[in-house]
């Protein structure tokens, strides 16, 4: 075992000496994070609607307060009002308005004879979350507007349905945190182990250890072991700062905190020995580098990092089924997002031990104790 | 007592053979050299003996282990100091010596002491803090040896110990492989492709070339088994056609070989048949334009039996150099 000991001592001391390292592997998954978080994670906002009356009735004027409501309070859009309908279609071609609301002629005779009255709303699909966010909008405001305006039944006889939410409200950068902190022990996992693997190997580095009594067995504990501590750095700082930043409540309780110690560590030990099973046989540096941009789209995306899994098709859930990011993603946000126990993770943990007893009985397995 | 035997010990890399057969057998305490241009597979061999790389065929023993069969003896017996630097570059002379001694399970007791000691023979006290990356080439030549004797090896393998380092610091290797030879028991195989270098350190040398062993002894009889201990390189300013006759009439003289008016003569007695060429050219009138005396080396025993010179062989693409690329890699 001193041994082992030795080699993971030589790279926590290379690790040290190069504190470039952390901050390189930290800032990209920081990045991403803030960049991803707010670009995607906010609702949408000041849309351009153009708005054209025909009918410039009483109910047309309570349809127009009601949208002016929105305008004014969620501020989803902003109305603007347009003569005729031609130039409204015109301008939501050319991207100048983000879709158009029609108010017939006779709208307001419509309704009051209850004669199946209509508003139109043209939006432009190619975009499908703009199209989306005006579509439900709209619908709710038109809901709001056919809705009594008092009742005399004390008892309803309509279904409502009441949403309970489990969870607060969780902004999208919470909900994208965890993917990030993977992918931070992923960039160390790929920088600081298979790079600087592949770059000993190649530089003939590794010929000092093989004329050693050092066993096959001991050299891949040691590659993985240390691989694995300077990847739990890597994702403990980013669960730090990342819960900071996105406003993560309480981040540094202490119960918490030792349970995603624990997350972050099994995350690690599973990436590093998924990347010295894939590296056991490589000498080119070239390789890893390659690797490295692959590897990160295919694990990183079909994890439910950034969208969830229930929306793949079905051979991206099956990537996702045998992804370890899966795991991690999933357990992480549990205790990050969620807030729940260790109890609820032990599926996920489990997956992510028997990826990592697998990958290093095969790294074991394929890599050489010979030039 | 033999503590390298090696017999009929193969290499091949798909159809091109490394190393054909060779056998020989290094005894304790000595320091035997393998010397050959590139490619000769003297790499090749060494790496075989050090459990590198599993040979095709034949057999070696180091320590009395055999290299194929328990590597792991073998690996607890030897120091290997191989041709690239394998030294961390950015931890210190210290700390990389450290950390071989644990891979190599010296007792913490002895450690310290025993580094101490190292940093000493290799001169390097002085720079015992400093990351390996700020040394010269000759100072990390030195701790790649340091670093090879820190488990107090029974034999030392030194893969072109000197390649790349200016002449200084190759006088310095040398120096300190002979006071570590001095102070410690040890047995040591180098591969060189210097003759300067086989000469002056080797107690043997072995003539690897294109994979086979063409000769092996001491550098004093491989020399000697040359015709001539010594050469003479004459030009002539106005030499008669029968002038190369006459020359090798002159006593003591075995060969003579000439290229227009430039001879080369072999003789068993340098001042002898100097003497006697200077009185036959003045007797004749044949002017003496230029006279170069020299003792035989060991590129003239190469000459001898490889039929080609050393330098000119390390001008050439290696035979490795020549191999697909497919199958130099495997």
């Amino acid at each position: 075992m001193h041994r082992v000991w030795a080699l993971v001592e030589r790279e926590l001391r290379r690790f040290r000496r190069n504190p470039l390292l952390i901050v390189v592997t930290i800032v990209g998954p920081l990045l991403q994070l803030v960049v991803l978080g707010y670009a995607y994670g906010g609702n949408l906002q000041d849309l351009r609607v153009a708005l054209v009356d025909h009918d410039h009735g009483v109910s047309a004027v309570r349809l127009r307060a009601l949208t002016n409501a929105v305008a004014a309070n969620a501020r989803t859009f902003v109305t603007l009002p347009y003569a005729d309908e031609g130039g409204a279609l015109a301008d939501l071609r050319s991207g100048k308005v983000d879709g158009v609301i029609t108010i017939p002629p006779g709208f307001s005779r419509r309704v009051l004879a209850k004669e199946d009255p209509r508003v139109a709303l043209i939006q432009n699909n190619t975009d499908r979350f703009v199209a989306g966010t005006l579509g439900n909008t709209f619908s709710a405001l038109v809901a709001a507007f056919d809705a009594p305006r008092a009742s005399t039944k004390r008892v309803s006889d309509k279904v409502t349905l009441d949403v309970v939410e489990l969870f607060p409200y969780v902004p999208y950068i919470q909900y994208l945190l965890p993917g990030s902190v993977v992918l931070a022990i992923f960039t160390m996992v790929m920088i600081g182990g298979a790079f600087s693997f592949i770059d000993d190997k190649s530089r003939g580095l590794h010929e000092g250890y093989l004329v050693t009594p050092v066993t096959r067995l001991e050299l891949v504990a040691g590659f993985n072991i240390s691989g694995a501590i300077k990847a739990f750095i890597a994702g403990m700082g980013l669960t730090v700062v990342g819960s900071m930043l996105a406003g993560i409540p309480h981040p540094f309780a202490p119960v918490r905190l030792l349970e995603l110690a624990l997350v972050v560590a099994m995350t690690a030990l599973a990436l590093v020995s998924l990347m010295f099973m894939l590296m056991a046989r490589v000498s080119d540096p070239m390789i890893p580098r390659i690797a490295s941009g692959l590897l990160s789209t295919l694990l990183f995306f079909p994890s439910g990092a950034v969208y969830p899994t229930q929306a793949f098709p079905p051979w991206m859930r099956v990537i996702a089924a045998v992804d370890p990011f899966t795991y991690a993603v999933h357990a992480l946000r549990a205790l990050l997002v969620q807030g729940v126990g260790l109890r609820a993770l032990a599926g996920d943990l489990a997956v992510l031990a028997a990826f990592s007893a697998f990958s290093m009985i095969a790294a074991a397995a394929l890599f050489r104790r010979t030039l | 007592m033999s503590v390298v035997d090696v017999r009929a010990l193969t290499k091949r890399f798909g159809p091109f053979t490394a190393v054909d057969a060779i056998s020989f057998a290094v005894e304790e305490g000595e320091v035997f050299g393998l010397l050959g241009p590139n490619g000769a597979g003297k790499s090749t061999l060494i790496r075989m003996l050090t459990t590198l790389v599993p040979p095709s065929g034949g057999t070696a023993a180091v320590a009395n282990c055999d290299v194929a069969r328990d590597p792991s003896g073998v690996r607890r017996a030897i120091g290997v100091i191989p041709q690239n630097l394998t030294s961390d570059l950015d931890l210190s002379v210290e700390e990389n010596l450290v950390i071989f001694a644990k891979l190599y399970g010296v007792p913490r007791a002895r450690r310290g002491a025993l580094i101490a000691e190292l940093l000493e023979a290799v001169q390097l006290t002085d720079w015992a803090d400093r990351p390996v990356k700020f040394l010269s080439g000759g100072m990390r030549r030195r701790v790649e040896i340091a670093r090879g004797l820190v488990h107090q090896p029974r034999i030392l393998f030194l893969d072109e110990p000197t390649t790349g380092l200016d002449p200084v610091s190759r006088m310095a290797v040398w120096e300190m492989v002979r006071k570590i030879k001095a102070t410690q028991d040890l047995t040591v195989l180098l591969t060189t492709h210097y003759l300067d270098e086989a000469d002056r350190l080797c107690d043997r040398v072995a003539i690897v070339d294109r994979g086979h062993l063409v000769a092996l002894d001491t550098p004093t009889a491989l020399k000697a088994s040359v015709p001539g201990k010594s050469l003479l390189d004459v030009g002539f300013a106005n030499a008669p056609p029968s002038w190369a006759e006459r020359l090798r009439a002159l006593p003591a003289v075995e060969r003579v070989t000439c290229a227009g008016a430039a001879f080369r003569i072999a003789t068993s007695d340098g001042p002898i048949t100097t003497r006697a060429l200077l009185d036959a050219a003045e007797s004749a009138r044949v002017t003496v334009g230029s006279l170069t005396v020299a003792s035989t080396t060991l590129d003239d025993v190469f000459v001898q039996y490889t039929g080609r010179g050393l330098r000119d062989e390390l001008q050439e693409p290696s035979a490795a150099d020549r191999l697909p690329l497919h199958v130099k890699h495997r």
